[in-house]
């Protein structure tokens, strides 16, 4: 009786006759090996440069001050007040952006579930805002809120929300929901699309037997629909979250992070830092902080979801 | 949800306001985009909180199309994102269909590493990619933006590719192969014509993410003709000091590959992660 | 045709061992049947033989020939589908012209084919049609058609009847048989189905946790089981199983009755005994055997079945030919069939029977 422990050929077995294990246990790889071979080169080499810079001072501005510097980079951040406002913002900036686009979402989904005359048209249109480009959704909605030429500050006004018609983007507490406001109309179609695939793979049985059983619509949704989308909803907004936390576009484009760095979340900063500041080596620190914060919250996600998926 | 459906009234009216709400908050700013870029330059700012205009005007698209390099900005784009499409999705396929059919030592380990890829801020490695592409001598070059917009999407793409094929048995491979094919002959003759639906959603996917990229295109081009239409659309500012009819024109004119493209596939978007039995 | 062997065959998932120790020798044209319970590893053994899964050790030949890393398409065997596995996008006649297709046969050759294996299995009519047109039993035959075009040295069959209804599964049944006796191939069969395995089989392969319990024809598995799994597993309705304690010349229940058993050698080892219902008798009360109270009690027409609580031995199943007028909650008198009594050891190996284990 023999036991082998891998899958791989032990030695002195033939392995000039490309046993059917050996092939079979490579075979994958062949398919797979575009798609890394480009990532390797184009994201993961860059990446650890991109970390090491980090640990340099590459100063453009300063070329002659160049050179490994440990850790200075990093100490120099934990004391950057900057830095923990654009953490604190971005954090504000994330959870609402996640929160509304995730209500949102799961309402439209839940619409597009039922029927209802020319929902074909209907589901074609209101996904449409996905494919517009960022920027041009970010510069539209700048143009709406704009109080002299735009309509929203002026229906606020009308709705009793806002005393005056004025400025929402420049006014440093209220400046935020500006580029919320266009990341979560971009964002919805997301949330609905893949909550829509997920409702639509519950199985019909299942609400019929609770019926029998006697459960409201509310029970239903609370005992059926919500266990069964946990996995994927936990899976869809933890990679929302880390994408939403380093997308800077909108921001970048509505407010350039002002005023007075009320919009400003970490990944712009690091674009402001990168690029106005031309400090590479400090704005890879910050991007690396980033990263680490966003790894950790993906762990805790990963294992949370392990201990209360039943499903 | 379906219950046996007992039309309660209540129930009717909100179902329709949330209807119409969802199409108003979705299209409105498309209609405003388009409202600015049928007003005239002079009414503009006059015109600026009127819902509907005072008066048309399609001098701002004609004034794009044929007095500036839209239409190089345009087809430049057009080049990179459908290149970028067709690229990712032949490479996507290849992973998900890995992913999908086989259990190989080390694949958690390449899919953590392309969760990984999509959690850091893309401006870590804007710097040195500039460097690897100017070293290669690719500046100004569409191909640098088709590898790497390629880069940028296949961890999404395989995704999806992966969720395609997930819909498909693997019993008819083995039938295949039983049959006489070699596994890439049965995955070409009898499962690619099943994933279709999944191709074509991937393409549109990838072509609208492409469509839309700046911050590498901006990064990585900077001769005039060789542009893709987000950079020249920011060029609008400085040349016109921010001409807005024009700007909005040239938004609206792009705005149609990547709103076409991504109409006809969101349907199979849908479909084909439905059948994939999207698991967490 | 072909001779197939398997000598110590093993299969591992990393370092779970899934079969171990298989040594079967398959005769050119013989129908052999590999049976068991759900995870005994009769559908692996099945794909290792067609080359879907790679195998750990051991040798496996087809006509004296290693066969252990010969891709599938080259191995020359075909094998019909627990699911069919049809192309979804191909017709009927595609679809069973596929292989051929593959070896760049023409047209008319396929099509003359084609038309030729349609007949036999009544398909002509359908050779347009997509699979989804189809009905359950059609998609069977188109299976089989497909692997019958290919003429092959053998062929594989993986719970082929499980996904139809009863009255299909045993007209599909019986055209299996036939197309049997008509090629004359060597065919493997997969089911956890004991009816299928006792009605089609040549041979049958009890397997359970991935080791061979017994190999034998259908009627050497029925009347001389190798231990108590095989006991259990074959023949319906299930055997009585009762613990016993060894005895002189025979054993005793435990309910102190003597059977005495003259027919084994030796049951110093018995521990337990096993009957089949069709091997209880009803009998007068007349002091001397089982007594037994009826629980619940099936009229079938052509048999009886009653499910009984026997006095000191507990729950048993009798069989008997004909409708009796029993009822639930009659007091019944047993009498046991000492000839075609199985005693077992406590490792549950039937004792001291001459078991013919085929080669």
């Amino acid at each position: 009786m023999i036991t082998r422990k891998h899958n791989e050929v032990e030695p002195g077995e033939n392995r000039a006759r490309r046993s059917l294990y050996w092939q079979y246990a490579v075979e994958p790889f062949f398919y797979l090996s575009p798609a890394i071979i480009l990532i390797g080169a184009v994201m993961l080499m860059p990446l650890v440069i991109g970390i090491s810079y980090s640990f340099q001072a590459i100063d453009l501005l300063r070329p002659f001050n160049t050179g490994w510097v440990g850790f200075e980079n990093y100490t120099k951040l934990w004391s950057d007040r900057k830095f923990w406002l654009a953490l604190e913002n971005t954090f504000w900036w994330t959870f609402w952006s996640i929160t509304l686009q995730f209500f949102l979402g799961l309402g439209l989904a839940m619409l597009l579930n039922t029927q209802f005359y020319g929902k074909k048209l209907f589901q074609a249109l209101v996904f449409l805002p996905w494919a517009v480009p960022t920027f041009l959704s970010a510069l539209t909605w700048a143009w709406l809120f704009n109080p002299v030429i735009g309509p929203i500050p002026h229906w606020l006004t009308a709705l009793g929300v806002l005393s005056e018609p004025y400025n929402i983007l420049g006014d440093p507490d209220l400046a935020l929901w500006g580029p919320i406001t266009a990341n979560v109309w971009f964002g919805v179609p997301f949330f609905a699309i893949t909550l829509l695939a997920a409702l639509q793979s519950i199985p019909g049985d299942m609400y019929e037997a609770a019926e029998i059983d006697g459960a409201s619509t509310w029970q239903a949704f609370t005992k059926i629909t919500l266990p069964f989308l946990a996995p994927m909803i936990a899976i869809t907004v933890m990679l929302r979250t880390i994408w939403i936390a380093n997308f800077a576009d909108l921001i970048f484009v509505m407010t350039g992070g002002g005023p007075a760095s009320s919009t400003q979340i970490v990944s712009s900063y690091i674009f402001t830092t990168a690029f106005r500041k031309l400090d590479f080596g400090y704005a890879s620190a910050i991007a690396v902080a980033l990263l680490g914060i966003l790894m950790v919250y993906a762990v805790i996600l990963l294992v949370l979801r392990k201990k209360l998926v039943k499903v | 949800m379906i219950f046996t459906q007992i039309q309660r009234p209540a129930m009717t009216l909100g179902k329709y306001a949330a209807i119409l709400f969802y199409l108003t908050f979705a299209l409105f700013p498309l209609y405003w985009l388009l409202k600015i870029a049928v007003t005239p330059d002079r009414l503009i700012y006059s015109d600026g909180t009127r819902v509907w205009p005072s008066e048309f005007t399609l001098s701002n698209f004609s004034a794009v199309l044929f007095q500036t390099d839209f239409l190089s900005y345009f087809s430049n784009s057009l080049v990179v994102s459908l290149g970028t499409a067709g690229l990712t999705t032949i490479f996507a396929a290849g992973a998900g269909y890995a992913f999908s059919r086989f259990n190989f030592g080390g694949k958690k380990i390449i899919i953590a590493v392309m969760l990984i890829t999509q959690m850091f801020p893309l401006l870590m490695i804007i710097a040195p990619i500039y460097k690897v592409v100017a070293s290669l001598g690719l500046l100004n070059s569409l191909t640098s933006l088709i590898i790497v917009y390629t880069a940028f999407n296949i961890p999404f793409a395989t995704f999806l590719m992966q969720s395609f094929f997930d819909g498909i048995p693997k019993d008819l491979e083995e039938a295949a192969m039983m049959d006489g094919c070699s596994r890439f002959q049965a995955l070409r003759k009898v499962i690619l014509p099943l994933t279709l639906p999944g191709l074509g959603a991937t393409l549109g996917f990838v072509f609208t993410a492409a469509w839309s990229e700046l911050l590498f295109a901006l990064m990585l081009i900077s001769k005039n003709d060789t542009m893709t239409f987000p950079v020249g659309l920011l060029t609008f500012v400085s040349k016109f000091s921010v001409d807005w009819g024009q700007m909005m024109a040239a938004g609206v004119l792009a705005l149609v590959p990547s709103c076409l493209f991504f109409i006809f596939i969101q349907r199979y978007l849908v479909q084909g992660l439905t059948s994939g039995a999207v698991k967490g | 045709m072909a001779r197939i062997q398997l000598k110590n065959l093993a299969k591992s998932y990393g370092s779970v061992e899934v079969l171990r120790n298989i040594n079967l020798d398959i005769r050119d044209g013989e129908f052999v049947v590999l049976v068991g319970p759900s995870g005994c590893g009769k559908s692996t053994l099945l794909r290792m033989i067609a080359g879907l899964e790679p195998i750990t050790a051991g040798d496996f030949e087809i006509d004296d020939k290693r066969m252990n890393d010969v891709r599938p398409r080259d191995r020359d065997i075909a094998m019909v589908f627990q699911s069919y596995a049809l192309y979804p996008h191909m017709d009927v006649a595609r679809n069973m012209g596929f292989s051929m297709e593959i070896r760049g046969d023409s047209a008319e050759l396929r099509k003359s084919r084609v038309t030729e294996v349609g007949k036999t299995l009544g398909l002509n009519s359908l050779l347009q049609r997509l699979p989804k047109e189809l009905s359950g039993g059609q998609r069977q035959r188109v299976a089989m058609g497909r692997a019958i075009i290919r003429d092959p040295r053998a062929f594989l069959f993986d719970e082929p009847l499980s996904n139809l209804d009863a009255a299909l599964r045993v007209e599909m049944r019986l055209e299996i048989a036939r197309l049997h006796q008509k090629l004359s191939a060597t065919m493997i069969y997969v089911t956890h189905d004991q009816v299928e395995a006792l009605t089609l089989a040549d041979r049958i392969v009890v397997l359970d946790n991935g080791n061979v319990q017994q190999v034998g024809s259908p009627l050497d598995l029925y009347e001389q089981p190798a231990n108590k799994f095989v006991a259990q597993f074959i023949g319906s309705p299930t055997m009585n199983v009762v613990p016993v304690s060894p005895a002189k010349g025979g054993v005793t229940l435990a309910n102190g009755l003597f059977l005495s058993t003259p027919h084994l050698a030796d049951t110093s080892e018995a521990f337990e005994l096993g009957i089949r219902p069709e091997h209880i008798d009803v009998v007068a009360d007349d002091g001397q055997c089982l007594t037994a109270v009826a629980d619940v009690v099936e009229h079938l027409g052509s048999d009886t079945n009653i499910y009984a609580l026997v006095d000191g031995l507990g729950p048993m199943m009798v069989r008997v030919h004909g409708n009796i007028a029993t009822k639930s909650g009659d007091r019944f008198g047993l009498r046991l069939r000492a000839p075609n009594a199985h005693i077992f050891g406590s490792d549950g190996r039937a004792l001291a029977r001459a078991i013919s284990r085929a080669a």
